[in-house]
């Protein structure tokens, strides 16, 4: 019964790691940049749900789309001021930006909004729908629901429309991508927008789990995401899916059957065993093109 | 159709392109030929605006293209297919049709359009959901044509494309290309395989480091004993 507990645990907050791990996994499947910003992305759409929900007193679902719709457009930004100007430029200098990117948002949320936690307004009913022994919360069903449609509605997006597959397109070959009349600037910046949106409905679902929001809520949730996007494959929106669960579940059985403390070391363990056995991770593409 | 004028091209500090001046008029097909590092590709990739020119101009049906968009000269008819096919390996065969045809917005004509290059390429229907990284170098050569076609140009680019590919093949790929001027669409084919180019091509200009040196009826630079020398292992 623990175990299923556990694994319950486990899935709620690993669909909110895969949520953040595929704003990774798209945007470096586009422009091969790890965006360490990610995470704060993620925190200040965090901080703009908190608002949203505790000062202005919208519903749920509004909060969820106002703090979506601001992360979508702190995405776009952050793409055309600090990452468009180095895309020619080596990867090392776009991925030291990233980090300085990271640092500052950080800083501005902490003058913003000071250092100390604040917490989230209880927004999900505390309620749990008991089965036998095992318990699950409406918190963990809304979540799982939120996840998992907001990944269907991506995989529609990516497979289905005509922007989804210049998505793909522009990931495998920028120059070609343009021979057809694709604007690769608009279609990294929807990438973007959507892998950020996604950022801040995960870090909404996890404020609202803790329930709390602080300046450097984004870095471990971050950084775990970063490690399901590489687990399953960075790059492969599939792959960042799993890799979310997968942790997710590590974690939570970590947690309850060896130590809390242990749990992020198993996380971080975990990343170099499977940078060891299979650097393209779970679903990584390891294709060769034809000459 | 197409005017190049006085054209300079740089790498940083690399001059590729030393002032290359030619034409390209409604229903031909114009032949660029010229050794390997010539600067054939850069031209190409100069006149799809994928580079931009130092000095110099191209115009595409009139209009001055040099600081044009590359993804906005497609939509003014301008179809390119690159050096090494550069098809889109992790789609499928449809998809990069579909990727093709990216810049239309009519879909019944497109589906029509995506019938008729089925028609003259029935391998690809066969293998139309299969990944595109799958097919075999010629298939990936028709697959980059019909793709490009799948736009409905006015004018083709063509970029070695009987390159690495089997004698047969190389028979096809160049039928292909009279096919498409039957079409009505103007062709400016870059070949290594030059005296193949000069056979189906009206006109042709020789490059040589970044310059024109030879320009005329392809049928005279056929027979021309220095272009056999030089360029065609005669
Ligand atoms: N990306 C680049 N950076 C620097 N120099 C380049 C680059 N691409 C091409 N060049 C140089 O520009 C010149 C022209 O190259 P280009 O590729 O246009 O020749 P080409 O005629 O297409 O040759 P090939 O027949 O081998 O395809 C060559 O000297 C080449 O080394
Ligand atoms: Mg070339």
């Amino acid at each position: 019964m623990q175990f299923i507990q556990q694994f319950i645990n486990g899935v709620h907050v690993g669909s909110i790691y895969a949520l953040i791990a595929l704003g990774y996994t798209m945007v470096y499947g586009i422009v091969k940049l790890i965006n360490f910003a990610h995470g704060e992305i993620m925190m200040l759409g965090a901080y703009v749900g908190f608002f949203a929900i505790g000062l202005w007193g919208l519903p749920f679902p509004l909060a969820l789309l106002v703090a979506m719709v601001f992360s979508a457009l702190l995405g776009v930004v952050i793409e055309r001021i600090a990452y468009k100007p180095l895309r020619n430029a080596p990867r090392i200098s776009a991925l030291i930006t990233a980090i300085g990117m990271s640092l500052l948002l950080q800083n501005i949320a902490l003058v913003l909004f000071g250092p100390d936690p604040q917490k989230m307004p209880a927004v999900i009913s505390k309620e749990a729908i008991h089965l036998g022994s095992i318990q699950i919360s409406y918190l963990t069903i809304v979540t799982l629901v939120l996840a998992v449609g907001f990944m269907i509605l991506l995989e529609l997006f990516i497979k289905r429309t005509k922007t989804g597959k210049a998505m793909r397109a522009v990931s495998q070959d920028k120059a070609a991508s343009t021979l057809m009349g694709i604007d690769v600037n608009r279609i990294i910046s929807v990438t973007f927008a959507i892998g950020s949106a996604l950022g801040a409905l995960g870090g909404v679902l996890y404020a609202v789990a803790y329930p709390q929001v602080e300046p450097y809520m984004g870095i471990m949730p971050g950084l775990k995401a970063f490690v399901a996007a590489v687990l399953g494959g960075i790059g492969s929106i599939p792959g960042a899916m799993i890799g979310g669960f997968i942790l997710g579940i590590m974690e939570s059985l970590t947690k309850g059957y060896i130590s809390s403390q242990w749990s992020d070391a198993v996380v971080f363990g975990v990343l170099i065993l499977v940078l060891l056995i299979k650097p393209s991770g779970l679903l990584g593409k390891n294709t060769r093109e034809k000459v | 159709m197409l005017q190049v004028r006085d054209l300079h091209v740089y790498y940083d500090k690399i001059h590729a392109i030393k002032g290359v001046d030619f034409d390209v008029k409604p229903g031909e097909i114009v032949s660029l030929i010229g050794a390997n590092g010539a600067g054939k590709t850069t031209i190409l990739h100069t006149i799809s605006g994928i580079l931009k020119p130092t000095e110099g101009f191209v115009k595409f049906q009139g209009e001055n293209i040099s600081s044009v968009p590359a993804h906005r000269i497609v939509y003014m008819g301008m179809a390119h297919v690159p050096e090494g096919r550069r098809i889109f390996a992790q789609m499928t065969v449809l998809e990069n049709l579909q990727m093709g045809a990216f810049t239309r917005k009519d879909t019944v004509q497109i589906r029509r359009d995506m019938e008729k290059i089925f028609t003259r390429f029935p391998r690809l229907k066969e293998r139309m959901s299969q990944l595109a990284g799958t097919l075999s170098g010629g298939e990936q050569q028709m697959l980059a044509m019909g793709r490009a076609l799948m736009s409905n140009p006015t004018l083709i680019l063509l970029d070695e494309p009987s390159m690495g590919l089997a004698p047969i093949l190389v028979d096809q790929i160049f039928s292909i290309i009279e096919d498409i001027k039957a079409m009505g669409t103007t062709v400016l084919l870059v070949e290594q395989n030059a005296t193949r180019a000069l056979s189906i091509a009206d006109r042709a200009y020789v490059l040589e480091t970044g310059k024109v040196v030879m320009a005329g009826d392809a049928k005279e630079l056929l027979a021309n004993t220095d272009i056999k020398s030089a360029y065609l292992g005669g």
